[in-house]
């Protein structure tokens, strides 16, 4: 299914706007330090009272390098977490306060987006796209976007629900097999592949979304859960709660009432009126059109709120599913494969500094995992970090941590949800200056 | 006087085969050449590099001041030189790197480094960023062109029918004292330099286990190479990460690169792709080395390695 | 003893370079910037000679827009006493190295210490030309240096290996890879960077002479590998091809 529009005004790369954010905040005094990583959050007597800044220049074992220098505590009368989705502090902070009780569980999405730059003459800057489906099986949520630029530019999207069950699933390669589409093909064929990237999208909306609140620390944006799935729009969700939350700390100091404020204000409308679009197609594609249909003609009033259930408790065991679904094959276009599109993610990490995925236990890899599910860390992963290696040291786990674009899938979609994604080294990362 | 001055590389009495290759560029340029020797007894470099093709006069400036190659020393005495020169050409090694720059700051004029390719006698090709971006710079007219000449881009040129005339030359230049050499370690005997070496023999997680990665080093030995590794045999813990080619590692440019068991994932690519061969030896067929490789051979690295050598040792 | 330090404002090592649609240059609309890494390794070789006690002031110097500012600051924060910014437009080594000339005359260091080469143009020249133009000693691609009374010992690493070079000071230090691993930036080191001084010079008053410029023609991408070559059936064939080809 697909859907068409032109929108008026410029589209402009997120990242341009945030290094221009920055420069407005720099400017009205506020201190912004890129390239420092908030590893975790400090607290004291039951309340967050700042960040702990991640330590630099450890070795690969962990213990202090030549150049070592530990992270700094910053201590603040109130720390805001806008990390984004699934934000490693924002979900110690979630479990420390269960500020999930009562929620539905946070379900996501992994999101893909390729910047292209494509032969003069086929571009139709302001054109927006979206599909919902192929080739996704019924059974796995997504779809697709497309932003016509300027400059014979488009940015190319595709989401794909991690509630998926199938452990043979393989979300980065269904994206690449959608622009093997007859219309996308035609589109991108002979254009050149400029930037890509990976990132977990946060689609649990209203009924997942945890108490905003906590002593002395308040979560917007995604790192909250305010994302619009049923549009795919976060920013204007996140800039409104991050607003909000600037309201709401000038006026009253502390972060008490933020929560009912923000359930007060036109973001929790709008996310009501959608509230039961994403949970419908859980019944597979058509039918969650269906429903789709019915709660956006409604706005959302009708009379009940649809749950939701663990993405990694989601995934099937092999002996549980059918067949494996049929493997993507005829990819002509660029990336050749997920390490060329981590290439293309631009992506750094200092390869002496320790792994900064932790997995818990890898034995469970090898003896359990392998014949339970075929390892599908090393197939939801979009960046190649997971690979099982055979050799004279027999089967074992590799994590190539160099690779990881930061998606987060990783931590949300294991199914023994024994892989923890913890902030490497400040600076290191994806750098998508473009996307 | 539109003429060519090469300024000659050697060390122990041998001629540099950079200076070869830096002929090849004076080639290009179809002026007559003249190679100057510095050296406190260059009869033997002299003699080698008269027989080399293109060559017009061997011009030897021997001196005791001139026994080691040293920048501060060298620069006004070939700036002296320079009027008789519309070109002034060293290799881009460095002993180029570190001579042509204060050359051309002597003579008042810009330099060029990294000289690839000729697009006429003033105009030439040079790689930025890494060799990602090709910049094409015009030396403007009525002063000289000093440059450097990237030896990857240029074949050395080989021995000539004729041998050129040999010249003592004495130059009137100020030397300065304020330099000394006080000694060269290295070349003989120590590992060989992956940055430098002409050959490289890599190997990749295809090799298996770190005593598996011996077969690579015995057989880097046995070719004279430098023993190179894609992220994929570091992270494994087959080989320390100082032998680390690629985007992350080295980025490096031999005449010859043999990558074993290496899949070539695009980082990996990007540290060889100025090669001048690349031979790949795979056993999956369908690895993306082939797809950048000069010579494929699918096979199993464990049967292919002895053979190779076996192979070497026939047709030696 | 005071050390001066060359900085300059790179695109980011980490960044793949793009060209230009209209190949009239790279992209850099957005693109992270940093401090060369080469000229990070100077500066933090500078730093621990002031802190072992042989320098007493270590100062950076860039040339370029005020953008410049972010990476001296972030030499200031890495432990530079103070930083000088000659305000001015895209110059070329001769032309930079003319510019330092007079700060060195103005500043008078006991040593300069630069890095080998910039990652952007890579072109190496800037450190032997100010060495050129004050007839000062020059000790390129160092990867140790160490100084004793009014004389200096560097090791270079050289294609044929690792070469030992005394100078006299003042002199030119360009720094390789291997000299140090430069520190990190702490973020209190950040915040106090603000308050050190940072003075804008514009070029003019520096009296830089008119000189001679290359001038650029274009740019273009690299020529792509032929690649997708040969396959041989054995070894002994692989032998015979290198052989055929000259490169063994």
């Amino acid at each position: 299914m697909r859907t068409r529009k032109r929108l008026r005004g410029r589209r402009i790369s997120l990242g341009a706007l945030c290094r221009w954010l920055g420069a407005q905040a720099e400017a009205l005094g506020v201190e912004v330090f890129p390239g420092f990583a908030g590893a975790g959050p400090l607290l004291e007597d039951r309340q967050v009272i700042g960040v702990r800044v991640g330590d630099m220049g450890r070795e690969r074992d962990g213990e202090p390098g030549p150049n070592f220098a530990p992270g700094v505590d910053i201590h603040a009368g109130i720390t805001i977490l806008a990390e984004g989705c699934r934000g490693s502090l924002s979900k110690q902070l979630i479990a420390e306060f269960a500020l999930d009780e009562g929620r539905e569980p946070q379900t996501y999405g992994l999101g893909f987006k390729e910047l292209w730059q494509l032969p003069p003459g086929r571009v139709k800057p302001g054109q927006v796209e979206h599909t919902v489906g192929w080739p996704l099986p019924s059974s796995v949520y997504g779809g697709s976007f497309v932003y016509h630029l300027d400059d014979d530019r488009v940015y190319i999207g595709f989401v794909a629900g991690l509630d998926y069950a199938h452990p043979d699933f393989k979300p980065f390669e269904a994206f690449q097999q959608f622009k093997h589409h007859p219309t996308m093909r035609a589109l991108l064929d002979g254009g050149e592949i400029l930037s890509s990237g990976a990132r977990a999208i946060v689609e649990g909306g209203l009924q997942s979304l945890p108490r905003l609140e906590m002593p002395g620390a308040i979560l917007v944006g995604d790192a909250a859960g305010t994302l619009n799935v049923p549009k795919i729009k976060g920013v204007h969700m996140a800039l409104r709660s991050g607003m909000l939350a600037a309201d709401h700390y000038a006026a009253h100091g502390k972060s008490t009432g933020f929560d009912a404020a923000w359930h007060a204000s036109a973001s929790a409308r709008e996310l009501r009126r959608v509230r039961n679009i994403r949970p419908g197609f859980r019944w597979g594609l058509w039918p969650g059109i269906a429903n789709a249909a019915l709660e956006t003609v409604t706005f959302g009033k009708l009379p009940w709120t649809l749950s939701h259930h663990e993405d990694w408790r989601a995934m099937l065991r092999r002996d549980q599913t059918g067949e494996v679904p049929e493997d993507f094959h005829d990819r002509t276009l660029a990336p050749r494969d997920r390490l060329a599109s981590v290439y293309f993610a631009q992506t750094a990490h200092d390869e002496s500094q320790p792994v900064h995925l932790k997995v818990h236990d890898t034995s469970i890899c090898v003896e359990r995992c392998t014949a339970e599910y075929g390892n599908p860390c090393t197939r939801f992963c979009p960046a190649g970090v997971y690979e099982m290696v055979d050799d004279a040291e027999g089967r074992r786990l590799q994590i190539n941590a160099a690779n990881c674009v930061h998606c987060k899938a990783c931590d949300i979609k294991d199914p023994y949800a024994i892989i923890t994604w913890t902030v490497p080294e400040g600076g290191s990362g994806p750098n998508y200056s473009l996307l | 006087m539109s003429r060519v001055l090469v300024v000659a590389e050697h060390a122990d009495g041998r001629v540099n085969v950079s200076t070869a290759r830096t002929l090849a560029c004076a080639k290009a340029l179809e002026l007559e050449t003249d190679v100057v020797v510095f050296a406190d007894d260059g009869s033997a470099v002299a003699a080698e590099v008269a027989k080399l093709m293109g060559v017009k006069r061997v011009l030897r400036v021997d001196a005791p001041h001139n026994a080691h190659a040293i920048a501060a020393v060298l620069a006004p005495q070939l700036a002296a030189m320079a009027p008789e020169y519309s070109h002034l050409l060293a290799p881009a090694t460095t002993f180029g790197r570190d001579l042509m720059p204060r050359v051309a700051a002597l003579l008042g004029v810009p330099q060029v480094t990294d000289l690839m390719e000729v697009v006429d006698a003033r105009t030439f090709k040079r790689p930025v960023f890494a060799g990602n971006v090709i910049m094409t710079v015009r030396v403007p007219d009525g002063i000289p062109v000093v440059a450097t000449v990237r030896g990857a881009s240029w074949p050395a040129v080989e021995a000539g029918d004729t041998e050129a005339p040999v010249e003592p030359f004495t130059v009137d230049a100020d030397i300065p004292a304020h330099t000394r050499y006080e000694g060269l370690k290295g070349g003989t005997g120590a590992k060989l330099d992956l940055q430098s070496a002409t050959r490289v023999v890599a190997g990749g997680r295809g090799v298996g286990s770190k005593e598996n990665f011996a077969l690579i080093e015995k057989f880097a030995e046995r070719l004279g190479a430098a023993v190179g590794a894609s992220r994929a045999a570091v992270d494994a813990g087959y080989v320390a990460n100082d032998c680390q080619v690629g985007q992350t590692g080295k980025i490096i440019a031999p005449d010859l690169y043999v990558a074993i068991g290496i899949s070539g994932a695009i980082q990996h690519l990007t540290g060889i792709k100025d090669a001048r061969t690349i031979v790949a030896i795979n056993k999956d067929g369908d690895a993306p080395i082939f797809e950048v490789a000069d010579i494929g051979l699918v096979g199993d690295l464990f049967k292919v390695l002895p053979e190779l050598e076996a192979a070497l040792d026939a047709e030696k | 003893m005071k050390i001066l330090v060359t900085i300059k404002r790179v695109i980011d090592y980490t960044v793949r370079v793009q060209l230009k649609r209209d190949l009239s240059g790279v992209v850099t609309d957005g693109v992270k910037m940093g401090i060369n890494p080469f000229d990070e390794i100077a500066l933090e070789e500078a730093l621990r000679i002031r802190e072992r006690g042989d320098a007493s002031e270590v100062v950076a110097v860039s040339l370029g827009g005020t953008e410049v500012q972010q990476q001296l600051r972030t030499a200031l924060a890495m432990g530079a006493d103070r930083a000088i910014l000659v305000e001015a437009g895209e110059l070329q080594p001769l032309e930079v190295a003319h510019a330092l000339k007079a700060l060195v005359a103005r500043e008078e260091p006991g040593l300069v210490l630069m890095g080998k080469q910039a990652i952007d143009d890579d072109m190496a020249q800037t450190g032997p030309m100010l060495a050129a133009l004050l007839d000062w000693p020059q000790a390129t691609f160092a990867s140790k240096f160490e100084f004793a009374g009014g004389k200096a010992t560097a090791v270079r690493e050289v294609d044929g290996g690792l070469e030992t070079l005394g100078v006299d000071l003042p002199a030119i230090v360009t720094t390789d890879l291997r000299l140090n691993q430069p520190r990190f930036v702490k973020m209190p080191d950040i915040m106090k960077a603000r308050n050190k001084p940072l003075e804008t010079v514009p070029l003019a008053s520096l009296k830089p002479p008119e000189l001679p410029r290359l001038e650029v023609k274009g740019y273009e991408a690299p020529p792509q590998r032929a690649g997708g070559g040969k396959r041989v059936a054995d070894a002994a064939e692989l032998v015979r091809e290198l052989r055929a080809r000259g490169a063994l």
